[in-house]
């Protein structure tokens, strides 16, 4: 599955899809691969501030469980409602499917993430 | 994971896994297929038909000689001399207190032949234990044989109908927890009916050069019927769900049979066994503490390692867990209080700085349906 070039990306195997000061986020397919399949996706709740690096929730396949890491820091605006009953999203469209909107503190502050060809190399090492 | 691929050791189906797409970990210091297709997928194919898996890092031990059932019956929690020749039965290896060095399957081969069955990690360190008891014993021979054997596993509803078009041996003449020979794809193998995954499904022990050929005519039978292969990832949600106890999870050299629920593999009337003046101490004292199940109540799922909570305060602690394919549930096993180990309690499971409420239900979470055939 290629990298959408349209978002940029964390080496947690996060993304991170900027639309001006909005921006939204979601898991790798590589992450979603990894992690096998996936049954529960805990998120904070719409209004709680995140900050860049910061673990934000949780992802809970059948054989383990992982943290998300926030890419950039902001408010939470929302949680992706489909999330509650169909986890498993993640694993059939993970590019598709965003798991939170944040409203972005400094949308300038991308300096730290990875654009698609390099998250794709660093899936190759 | 490649950094250690090395030094791991590798099953004859390896090359054959990796051929095929599965996912390859590091387990008990092999590299081991955790899935193919997915553990949801192939957990929901045992249920609902069948499943193929490659089991054969597991470690076999055989003990033969005049002396060797007296040895078997000093070593294992159970009475292997209600064993029949070609009857298997599940057991301890028990520490003199009354804990697990490991959990296996001791097979009767013959009068005086005994195979035992053990976890992949703990081989040699049985294999050692077993030695030293067999030398007091005397007048018996100990080998590890696990690279004799590749052990392949056939579990679910369908797994009679996959396999008996490959052997002449007929499977229903195969009782649960018994065994026979005779050939699979032209190989000469051993048939158990045993498993580990809470259905009904067969062990096949398998020449390891054959092992390939038996695996592919498996596939190969299982075609029509959608039987897949499967990994050590699905192994794991099959036997939580049928509350198979896991060495390393739920029982280790700090858990007692009978702390672990296991009593029923203790051979009481047996005249002496390692670990039995402990286990006898403690089933007249009470036991302080008890392996449970439990489901979770509020969202969150437990995991190894996490704290059991009453009240506020740490009573306990989770050795297994997970949210299971089948059953659809977020279940687990813990050691709790006996106080609190009746089925109704409740509990909370510390997920992760959350408490989270969970309620002790009966084992096993799962029991399959009986068919009419001989069980």
């Amino acid at each position: 599955m290629p990298y959408p070039a349209d978002r940029k990306y964390t080496k947690d195997h996060e993304w991170i899809r900027l639309n001006g000061e909005i921006a939204e986020v979601g898991i790798t397919d590589f992450a979603q691969d990894q992690l096998g399949d996936v049954v529960f996706v805990e998120l904070p709740d719409p209004g709680r501030h995140v900050t860049a690096g910061e673990s934000f929730g949780s992802i809970e396949s059948v054989k383990a469980v992982s943290e998300l890491f926030a890419p950039m820091s902001g408010e939470v605006l929302e949680v992706n409602p489909t999330l509650k009953d169909h986890p498993e999203a993640v694993n059939a469209k993970p590019h598709e499917t965003w798991m939170v909107k944040v409203r972005l503190s400094d949308p300038e502050a991308t300096g730290s993430l990875l654009d698609s060809s390099q998250y794709e190399a660093l899936t190759r090492t | 994971m490649t950094d250690t691929a090395a030094s791991l050791r590798t099953t004859p189906l390896h090359a054959r896994h990796r051929a095929s797409g599965a996912r390859m970990v590091p387990y008990a210091g092999w590299e081991m297929p955790v899935e193919y297709s997915g553990i949801v997928n192939e957990h929901l194919a045992v249920r609902s038909r069948a499943g193929i898996f490659d089991v054969s890092h597991m470690g076999e031990i055989e003990v033969a000689g005049k002396g060797a059932l007296e040895a078997v019956q000093r070593v294992s929690s159970n009475d292997a001399a209600a064993l029949k020749v070609g009857q298997a039965q599940y057991a301890g290896l028990l520490t003199p207190e009354g804990t697990f060095i490991d959990d296996m399957l001791v097979y009767r081969m013959g009068p005086s032949h005994f195979m035992l069955v053990v976890n992949a990690a703990n081989t040699v360190k049985d294999f050692a234990w077993i030695s030293e008891q067999v030398k007091l014993t005397g007048d018996a021979a100990c080998v590890d044989s696990s690279s004799r054997y590749a052990l392949l596993a056939i579990q679910g509803p369908a797994a009679r109908d996959v396999l008996q078009p490959l052997t002449g041996v007929e499977l229903s003449d195969i009782r649960y927890y018994w065994f026979s020979y005779g050939e699979v794809a032209a190989a000469r193998v051993t048939i158990s009916r045993t498993g580990y995954t809470g259905e009904d499904g067969y062990e096949i022990f398998v020449p390891p050069n054959m092992a390939d050929r038996v695996w592919q005519a498996l596939l190969e039978s299982g075609r029509h019927a959608d039987v897949i292969p499967c990994g050590l990832g699905a192994r794991d949600t099959l036997r939580l769900e049928a509350a198979m106890r896991l060495y390393g999870n739920d029982i280790d050299e700090s858990t007692t049979v009978l702390e672990a629920g296991l009593g029923w593999t203790i051979g009481w009337r047996k005249s002496d066994f390692i670990g039995r003046e402990r286990l006898l101490e403690q089933k007249e004292r009470g036991l302080a503490r008890t392996l449970v199940g439990f489901e979770m109540l509020e969202r969150g799922i437990a995991r190894q390692g996490y704290a059991v909570l009453h009240q506020g305060n740490r009573v306990g602690q989770v050795t297994s867990g997970t949210q299971t394919p089948f059953l659809k549930k977020a279940i687990g096993m813990a050691y709790v209080p006996t106080a609190f180990s009746t089925p109704g309690s409740q509990i909370e499971i510390d997920v992760r700085g959350r408490v989270t409420k969970a309620q002790v239900v009966p084992l096993p979470f799962y029991k399959r349906v009986m068919g009419s055939g001989v069980i």
